[in-house]
């Protein structure tokens, strides 16, 4: 289904884009390259799952969507937009911070390590952006953050700061706290990773509750379990580049790639 | 093996105890603490009975209101050049860590101005600034809309006591601010970013809250200093505790007596001070707050208070165990 829209994308027959394009993505970190020219495309709606060995560069592309890292090559189009630049007649304009800044009001994240702000509690983590960010009253910030706790599962816990909440209640928060945003499309970067077993599966529940609700997800996970029973897509990244792309359960049960085949016997 | 061994009691192990112990003894702590009292008590003796200090005076002195006074101003001067430098510091500090080569360079040539030479040459050149300009002036370029001032009406003792260490405080205080904020995580700063803020909030609703608290012991070292490092003001008469002391004791030629009451006034000043640092790093604390999550300051849970109790109820309790 993917690969269809892409190519009537590229050959301009039909002016309908998915919401998140990359094509060609490099990047490098000195003289190590990362990413070798990443192709990737999210329907709105989908859930796209990434998978690929630890240092592959999935964290990396992930960052470059929503701009935390600047690509040296190819482009992304986020909504039709180009993201880093502006389009005006032939020439690429390099964004400045507001713009940067806009983007990402449109592109939530959620990191490994959660990343809350320690300096705020729980609700102020969530109500922090629609308050200070969108310039919400502070009231009504405050109020919608109390029901996105209740729809993480953390009614009464808004009042405590990050340190006191187990690792699985900060990863709610964060994605409480990005939800907030109302954004169109939330990228995890291995939300479950730094969790405890016995945690994983509380954020996971939240995450599918997210995914029903038709949430455009792009999620880098080594959970396979979950892949295959959410996701509608998953590609396999290796040396930095997408070396396979399709359904998930096809995918895991019948890998192509040789590469992929390595990977998922390791894993599963 | 059977039950009932499985169900025997504990052997009995004889083992270390308040009835069976013999303290150590340490006679060279006895001596040496026996020797400093000894030391001490001389001093104080020395000081107490000497003819040429006259104590009514020192406690006539201590609320002399010119004295007083001289507290009051000391005070308001700490206070003025501890916010004037904190905010320099802070300025310095961003223009440190900016991507503007020539905010870096100008920053580093600040610092390493005012750290590298004397505070008292400083106090003594902003108080004589009427020698370079003997004017100040606020206009409009090209206009004849502004203000002037007479140098010498503007630089007081007391203008030129807040300059000089309000200006030599931020350079200091801009390494503190610097280390400060690069001590957050930076994943702090990218949660931020990933809503929206634009980098001037980041720095201001999430970097800076958290770097305040790295700051705040340090910066109260800096008060406490700041509080004796006032005194130097005498030296442009700032009106000070110091300049007053002086002042009188240039009249009546009692300089150990007001020496010794501005010194009990420093103390006083100081230890009150201490008080509201302790305080200002409580209400800042550690306890619900961690600077990142990786760099807690007691991250190890074995040594918190409660594992420790726990530990010792155990080690009290439990029987030895037979493997190592
Ligand atoms: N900021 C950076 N500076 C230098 N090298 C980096 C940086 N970020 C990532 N890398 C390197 O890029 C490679 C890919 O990293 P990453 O995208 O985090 O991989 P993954 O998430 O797939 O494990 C790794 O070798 C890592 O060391
Ligand atoms: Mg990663």
């Amino acid at each position: 289904m993917t690969s269809t829209t892409t190519s009537l994308a590229q050959t301009g027959t039909d002016r309908h884009l998915p919401l998140v394009l990359a094509e060609q993505v490099t990047k490098s970190f000195g003289n190590h390259q990362v990413l070798s020219g990443i192709d990737f495309s999210v329907e709105t709606g989908e859930v796209a799952c990434i998978i690929g060995p630890s240092g592959s560069g999935k964290s990396t592309f992930l960052r470059c969507l929503n701009a935390l890292e600047k690509p040296n090559g190819g482009r992304i189009r986020i909504d039709g937009e180009d993201v880093g630049f502006n389009y005006r007649k032939g020439k690429f304009h390099e964004w400045n911070s507001a713009e940067y800044a806009k983007l990402r009001l449109n592109v939530g994240m959620v990191f490994q390590r959660f990343n809350l702000f320690a300096n705020m509690t729980a609700l102020e983590n969530v109500a922090c952006g629609p308050a200070r960010v969108k310039g919400e009253s502070k009231k009504l910030a405050l109020a919608r953050a109390e029901e996105l706790l209740e729809r993480v599962g953390l009614a009464g816990h808004g009042h405590k700061y990050p340190m006191k909440l187990s690792g699985g209640q900060q990863q709610r928060v964060a994605i409480a706290r990005s939800l907030a945003m109302d954004p169109q499309v939330m990228l995890f970067d291995e939300p479950t990773s730094a969790l405890d077993p016995e945690l994983v599966d509380e954020v996971l529940e939240v995450m599918k509750s997210l995914a029903v609700g038709g949430m455009t997800m792009v999620l880098v996970t080594h959970e396979i379990g979950f892949a295959r029973e959410v996701a509608d897509s998953l590609a396999f990244i290796d040396g930095g580049v997408v070396v396979e792309r399709g359904n998930p359960r096809e995918l895991i049960a019948n890998p192509q790639h040789e590469r992929t085949q390595q990977f998922l016997s390791k894993v599963l | 093996m059977t039950q009932e061994q499985v169900a025997a009691p504990p052997r009995l192990v004889e083992q270390p105890g308040p009835g069976n112990t013999v303290r150590l003894r340490h006679p060279g702590r006895l001596i040496v603490a026996l020797l400093c009292i000894a030391g001490i008590s001389w001093f104080v003796w020395v000081l107490a009975t000497n003819d040429h200090i006259i104590w009514g005076n020192v406690l006539y002195y201590l609320t002399f209101p010119k004295i007083l006074d001289g507290v009051l101003v000391t005070i308001q001067l700490s206070i003025l050049a501890t916010i004037m430098g904190l905010a320099i510091g802070v300025a310095l500090a961003m223009m440190k860590l900016s991507a503007n080569p020539v905010a870096v360079w100008i920053s580093n040539l600040y610092i390493w101005f005012f750290r590298g030479t004397p505070v008292l040459v400083q106090l003594i050149f902003w108080f004589n600034l009427a020698f370079l300009f003997p004017q100040l002036v606020i206009k409009i370029p090209l206009t004849n809309i502004g203000y002037m001032w007479d140098t010498n009406v503007v630089m007081t003792g007391f203008t030129a006591a807040m300059l000089g260490l309000g200006l030599n405080l931020g350079a200091y205080a801009a390494e503190t601010v610097r280390a400060g904020i690069q001590a957050v995580d930076p994943g702090q700063a990218e949660a931020a970013a990933s809503i929206g803020m634009t980098p001037f909030k980041r720095m201001w609703v999430v970097v800076l809250p958290q770097a305040t608290r790295i700051i705040i012991p340090p910066i109260g070292n800096e008060f406490i200093s700041m509080l004796k490092t006032t005194s130097l003001v005498y030296v442009v008469a700032g009106n000070d505790l110091m300049t007053n002391a002086s002042q009188i004791y240039k009249q009546n030629g009692k300089i150990m007596e007001l020496l010794i009451v501005a010194s009990i006034w420093y103390m006083a000043m100081t230890v009150i001070a201490t008080y509201f640092q302790g305080k200002l790093e409580k209400k800042f604390g550690t306890a619900d707050r961690p600077i990142t999550g990786k760099r807690q300051r007691f991250s190890n849970p074995f040594f918190s208070r409660d594992n420790l109790a726990v530990l010792g109820q155990r080690l009290r309790t439990e029987p030895p165990r037979s493997t190592p």
